[in-house]
């Protein structure tokens, strides 16, 4: 019994981010709204990023901007790994890059098919196919 | 910092994300997408990378929440789903 | 699909969490994320670059190589943005919202324009939009002066990246969001007629092409691609203060990019690319 709670609290947010990360993917998968289906995809992308910068966390250390401290050497652990920070960083902005490019196909999308539901899209697509095949 | 605010602030984190993806108007999906990202942005906070919750707070909270609106005003904000 | 996605999604999470066993504990300095190359860069920041923040220099200096396609990578977005909805798509759009509406100022009458109808330019009428509603005066005055500020804020926030947080791409997205802020106030077309597309574009490509021109002309004069060294003899000053100068450049190459593009894409989505009426 005390291994589970002592284990539960070690890895709880792990759980809890990877509960965020599965959330967006379902909902990549199984949203049948476009909008919806971006919607998922970033916050799977938010989730990857938690993730990331929780592995960077030190204890008791400090945001990584160096104090002035002269003669001094840097007393490493004393400060978070900026590491994942960089690389999170790009990771936040080709995130909203590549929202604004799924928006724009969502809008060509619903100005060629008047709908964003997929099942709907789909069902158009095909009866066009058919017509095009019987002509 | 202690991990009562960590765990209500994840807690929330996880409401508006299912929030945001089981609400039937597509508007309130990008307002509480922004929301979302705003609690992302205070988790990083707490756990002392500023410079990542700085580009969440403009990028995710700021901009991404404008391109939603903008994109929900182009289409439609009904959803059935 | 939502079964087997429910299914896929089960078994994905419950791999993953039998795999967070392994994972390092919270907060442990000896986690192997932490151990290899950034005690490097931590320790070596402040004499190496005169920069106290790492992300800064880490991002510019030690890791330029991926900012600076990162910043191609914003640029490109905003072409694809261009092109799905503006450049490639002009016959189909074409038909539809040709027609315009213009109301008369002192007697409040709107009159639609079909396609291909002229209305004489005058100052009595004004163009407005399909979803116009009366005009707020005090939102239009609060943006307008607040507009001015925001863009100081943005520029502080791209120059003090070595010192506090910030840097490059969350200045660029400041100074972009002063723009849209403007835009939201008052017209896109007003906006669009202070801050053209063309412009738009070409200071995108121009943000680019400074990282990249820094690189190369590092290259140029004798040193590594990005080895920002080799600026020592043309900014005249001793070589740790020239990666620090190298890092503001690339900066500032970075926030004019990423300015542009935010600027771009709203200009598009929200116009759904025929730049004449916004949100």
């Amino acid at each position: 019994m005390e291994d589970i709670v002592q284990t539960v609290v070690a890895k709880y947010n792990y759980w809890i981010y990877i509960t965020l990360m599965m959330l967006g993917l379902y909902a990549m998968i199984a949203k049948n709204n476009l909008i919806k289906k971006i919607v998922g995809m970033n916050i799977f992308q938010t989730a990857i990023i938690l993730f990331y910068v929780s592995i960077g966390v030190k204890k008791n250390a400090t945001i990584p901007i160096m104090q002035e401290v002269h003669g001094h050497a840097v007393n490493v652990a004393a400060y978070h790994n900026p590491l994942p920070h960089v690389l999170m960083l790009t990771a936040i902005v080709v995130g909203v890059a590549t929202l604004g490019v799924a928006l724009a196909f969502a809008i060509r999308i619903y100005n060629q098919y008047k709908t964003l539901e997929e099942d709907e899209i789909l069902a158009q697509i095909r009866t066009r196919e058919e017509q095009m095949g019987k002509i | 910092m202690f991990w009562q605010l960590d765990l209500a602030v994840l807690t929330l984190v996880v409401f508006a994300g299912i929030g945001s993806l089981m609400i039937k108007d597509l508007l309130g999906a990008g307002i509480l997408f922004g929301a979302y990202s705003f609690l992302m942005c205070l988790m990083w906070t707490v756990m002392g990378a500023v410079d990542v919750a700085f580009t969440e707070a403009c990028v995710g909270a700021g901009v991404s929440t404008v391109f939603f609106v903008a994109a929900v005003f182009r289409t439609t904000r009904r959803t059935k789903d | 699909m939502k079964i087997i996605g429910l299914f896929i999604v089960v078994l994905t999470g419950g791999f993953l969490i039998y795999a967070a066993a392994d994972f390092p504990a919270w907060g442990d300095p000896n986690s192997p994320a932490s151990l290899h190359v950034s005690p490097y860069y931590l320790e070596t920041t402040v004499e190496l670059t005169h920069v106290p923040n790492a992300v800064t220099s880490v991002v510019a200096d030690y890791r330029g190589y991926d900012t600076m396609f990162e910043t191609t990578v914003i640029f490109t977005a905003g072409v694809v943005c261009f092109f799905v909805l503006r450049a490639l798509g002009r016959k189909g759009l074409r038909e539809e919202s040709q027609e315009r509406l213009y109301r008369h100022v002192l007697t409040g009458v709107t009159v639609r324009v079909k396609a291909g109808g002229k209305i004489p330019e005058s100052s009595d009428f004004q163009r407005i939009d399909v979803s116009w509603t009366p005009p707020d005066l005090i939102i239009k005055t609060i943006c307008r002066l607040l507009v001015p500020f925001i863009q100081l804020f943005g520029l502080y926030v791209i120059c003090f990246g070595h010192y506090s947080p910030g840097g490059g791409f969350q200045g660029g997205v400041i100074l972009g969001a002063s723009i849209i802020v403007y835009a939201i106030s008052t017209d896109l077309r007003s906006a669009v007629q202070r801050f053209r597309e063309k412009t738009d574009a070409l200071l995108a490509a121009t943000g680019v092409f400074i990282y990249a021109g820094t690189g190369a002309l590092c290259l140029l004069l004798g040193f590594n691609f990005l080895d920002y060294h080799a600026l020592a003899p043309i900014l005249f000053v001793d070589r740790v203060m020239a990666r620090s100068h190298g890092i503001f450049i690339v900066e500032v190459g970075v926030g004019i990019a990423v300015m542009s593009t935010m600027i771009w894409i709203y200009n598009v989505l929200a116009s759904r690319g025929h730049y004449d009426e916004g949100l």
